[in-house]
């Protein structure tokens, strides 16, 4: 979705209408970097052993692999205004969602090679990843997501508490009955809840044109009375904008809304993927709105950074990022009793 | 001393349970269709919307998969919700966010997220009311790691059960028999106005319950065909065959040391299970029972249960498939080298 490029007044007028200061931008900007840094060196690692012959179970990282690059944006600009005690549903494609959440990236890194250091001491792997102390949780099944973080949020309002949840899914999940049944169920309760649909214009490989009735998530919302927010899920500034307005009416107590973002993942639904149902053409036209050279761009432009405090804070995302892999690939493998215990508590 | 007074009936022993320890704890809601003036229907929740008003006990939806989510979404930040599946035959509806995330958060966060759940549902036929709301079902949820499957045939143990669950921190179903309610508008085959403890008290899982002695056959089963077991055993009484009849109360834990101590006792063992017969209870319990008492079984072991046919809606044909005391007595026979009427294998 292209909206207007705004003028440096018009910048500063969004930027200051929207309340977001310097260290939050610059915060926003790091996030991006490391969560770009951490899907492609995962990427790379869930590479090993998988070429020429492409077998899942081969390789240090085993299974399947949904990456996030070019999502970055949605994530980050929700998470800037959650705090610990907020809680985060995600999905298949969780590894963005986490970071923004504040998933410490050693253990989500271990997690997902299946170490005993692991998040959920290599139970859960790259689509099952949980972190009670950030109140993260994610599922592997479609559509899975609106009602638990429906239920978070019933708790939260039913012990008034000021906390909010946030249900991340794609524009695929969001035709699954949960979606419509969690928005009827939400706006009648007015729960602290937001949903985060990122529209990234497929559903694995089915196109959106061949696969929803109407062009737009809003359309439902609002049939439920829902407020809506369609934004550019390209662009930190605009996520973050109606994030800050959602997650501020779902904390004081206004009910929930729907945050529809149009974004665009640049690799395939996942690793391996043939991408057989679109053209490298349109994948270059998206990569055009790379949200991480925008928000440089913005910046530079705000005054609030340069090409050496942007290249500074990125090499400290790449380090870390780095850092992690390294712990992950070095931790050790659980021991395989692990696997017996730990149905019931 | 403590106090008692008598209750006809599973159901209102359900409803005592968590009316008790409601007034004690704030963290338990109740959540599910028609909880509130029609007690859940099957009255397991009946009174409690009087006491404790909307804010706990809540009217759903008819969304099973929601509701299921959110009671999964609630419990992992501290809740304990209590929610109906009004009839066991409608867990096709909601059944993802059970046997996917309900039954599995808690082993793949690595221990993580608790899940106390409690899910009431009604189950079983014999009143007429065919394929889609008389069916058992629990071999569904027994077969999935992760749920204890609790299955109540007396007042006394629905209650002190019903307090297990709810001081449980992991998902327990409480399998109610339609039959053993106690309710006016169904026929009854428990026990009538039995004494039941006036304070709160538990019944522990796994631990299944001798409801007869007996020296020469030992037949087992739970919730309604406790009773009928108990009805054979007085047939067989007459006929000079001395029945011990086994109440396994929990399928999930099982008590597999008390069956087998039966076992070795009377040499000879009857499985009775009003859910289907294949890949279900009755296998399970047969080829526990052989593997620790096998050199004393004077005979193979037998079963009977629902032949692998849906439940019939007319009178002759669901009393065909159901099994009734006269079946259980001709195939407990059978065990002695009379012939069985009954077809089952």
């Amino acid at each position: 979705m292209l909206k207007p490029e705004p003028s440096l007044p018009d910048l500063q007028y969004l930027v200051a209408q929207s309340g977001l200061t310097r260290e939050q931008l610059l915060n926003a900007y790091q996030q991006l970097c490391l969560i770009r840094a951490f899907e492609e060196t995962i990427a790379d690692r869930y590479a090993i052993g998988k070429t020429p012959q492409f077998n899942m179970a081969a390789g240090p990282i085993r299974g399947e692999m949904h990456l996030a690059v070019g999502q970055e944006a949605v994530a980050v600009g929700v998470g800037l205004f959650l705090t610990d005690a907020d809680a985060v549903v995600s999905t298949h494609r969780p590894h963005h969602h986490a970071l923004a959440k504040g998933v410490p990236v050693d253990k989500l890194a271990a997690e997902i090679f299946g170490k005993a250091t692991g998040l959920c001491r290599g139970k859960g792997g790259h689509m099952h990843l949980f972190d009670a102390e950030h109140r993260f949780a994610c599922s592997g099944i479609v559509g899975a997501s609106f009602p638990q973080a429906a239920g978070a949020a019933f708790a939260f309002k039913h012990r008034g508490e000021p906390h909010v949840a946030v249900a991340f899914a794609g524009e695929g999940a969001a035709n699954h009955g949960t979606f419509t049944e969690t928005l009827n169920a939400a706006a009648l309760w007015q729960l602290p809840l937001v949903i985060v649909i990122e529209d990234n214009l497929y559903a694995d490989s089915t196109p959106k044109w061949a696969a929803l009735a109407q062009p737009h998530q809003f359309q439902r919302a609002l049939g439920y009375n829902v407020t809506t927010y369609l934004v550019d899920g390209m662009d930190l500034i605009d996520v973050a904008r109606a994030a800050r307005q959602a997650i501020a009416r779902a904390r004081a107590g206004y009910g929930p809304s729907v945050i529809e973002a149009l974004c665009y993942r640049y690799r395939g639904h996942f690793e391996g993927d043939g991408e057989e149902y679109r053209t490298r053409e349109e994948v270059e036209r998206w990569r055009q709105l790379d949200p991480i050279p925008r928000l440089a761009r913005r910046l530079t432009a705000l005054g609030w950074a340069d090409d050496a405090v942007l290249a500074g804070l990125a090499a400290e995302a790449t380090a870390r990022v780095e850092q992690a892999i390294a712990f992950a690939e070095q931790s050790p493998l659980p021991e395989p009793d692990e696997a017996l215990v730990g149905v019931f508590r | 001393m403590s106090m008692t007074h008598t209750i006809t009936g599973i159901a209102p022993a359900i409803a005592e349970a968590i009316d008790q320890e409601m007034a004690q704890r704030a963290d338990i809601v109740v959540l599910g269709e028609d909880v509130t003036y029609w007690g859940a229907v099957f009255g397991f929740t009946m009174g409690l919307f009087q006491k404790y008003g909307r804010d706990r006990v809540i009217d759903t939806p008819i969304t099973e998969q929601t509701f299921m989510g959110m009671a999964v979404g609630a419990a992992a930040v501290g809740l304990h919700p209590v929610v109906s599946l009004m009839f066991v035959d409608f867990l096709g509806a909601g059944f993802d966010q059970m046997y996917n995330h309900m039954a599995k958060n808690h082993y793949m966060s690595g221990g993580q997220f608790a899940m106390p759940v409690t899910v009431l549902t009604a189950i079983g036929g014999g009143y007429g009311d065919a394929e889609q709301h008389s069916q058992v079902l629990y071999g569904l949820f027994a077969h999935v790691p992760g749920f204890k499957v609790v299955v109540p045939a007396t007042a006394y143990d629905a209650k002190g059960l019903t307090i297990s669950a709810l001081r449980d921190p992991n998902p327990v179903v409480i399998f109610g028999h339609k039959l053993l309610t106690g309710l006016p508008f169904l026929p009854f085959e428990g026990i009538a106005d039995e004494p039941v403890p006036d304070t709160p008290y538990t019944v522990e899982f796994g631990k299944a319950a001798v409801r007869r002695e007996g020296r020469d056959v030992t037949l087992v089963a739970a919730g309604l065909m406790v009773h009928r077991c108990l009805r054979a055993a007085e047939q067989l009484a007459q006929q000079g065959i001395d029945a011990e009849v086994i109440d396994v109360r929990t399928l999930v834990p099982l008590d597999t040391a008390t069956l087998v101590a039966s076992a070795r006792k009377t040499g000879r063992v009857l499985i009775v299970d009003e859910d289907y017969q294949s890949f279900g209870m009755t296998g399970e319990l047969a080829f526990r029972i052989q593997a620790d008492a096998f050199d004393a079984l004077k005979a193979p072991i037998r079963r009977l249960a629902v032949p692998d046919v849906p439940i019939p809606f007319s009178a002759p044909l669901e009393q065909r498939v159901i099994p009734s005391v006269e079946r259980i007595v001709a195939e407990a026979q059978a065990l002695f080298g009379a012939p069985a009427r009954a077809t089952a294998r």
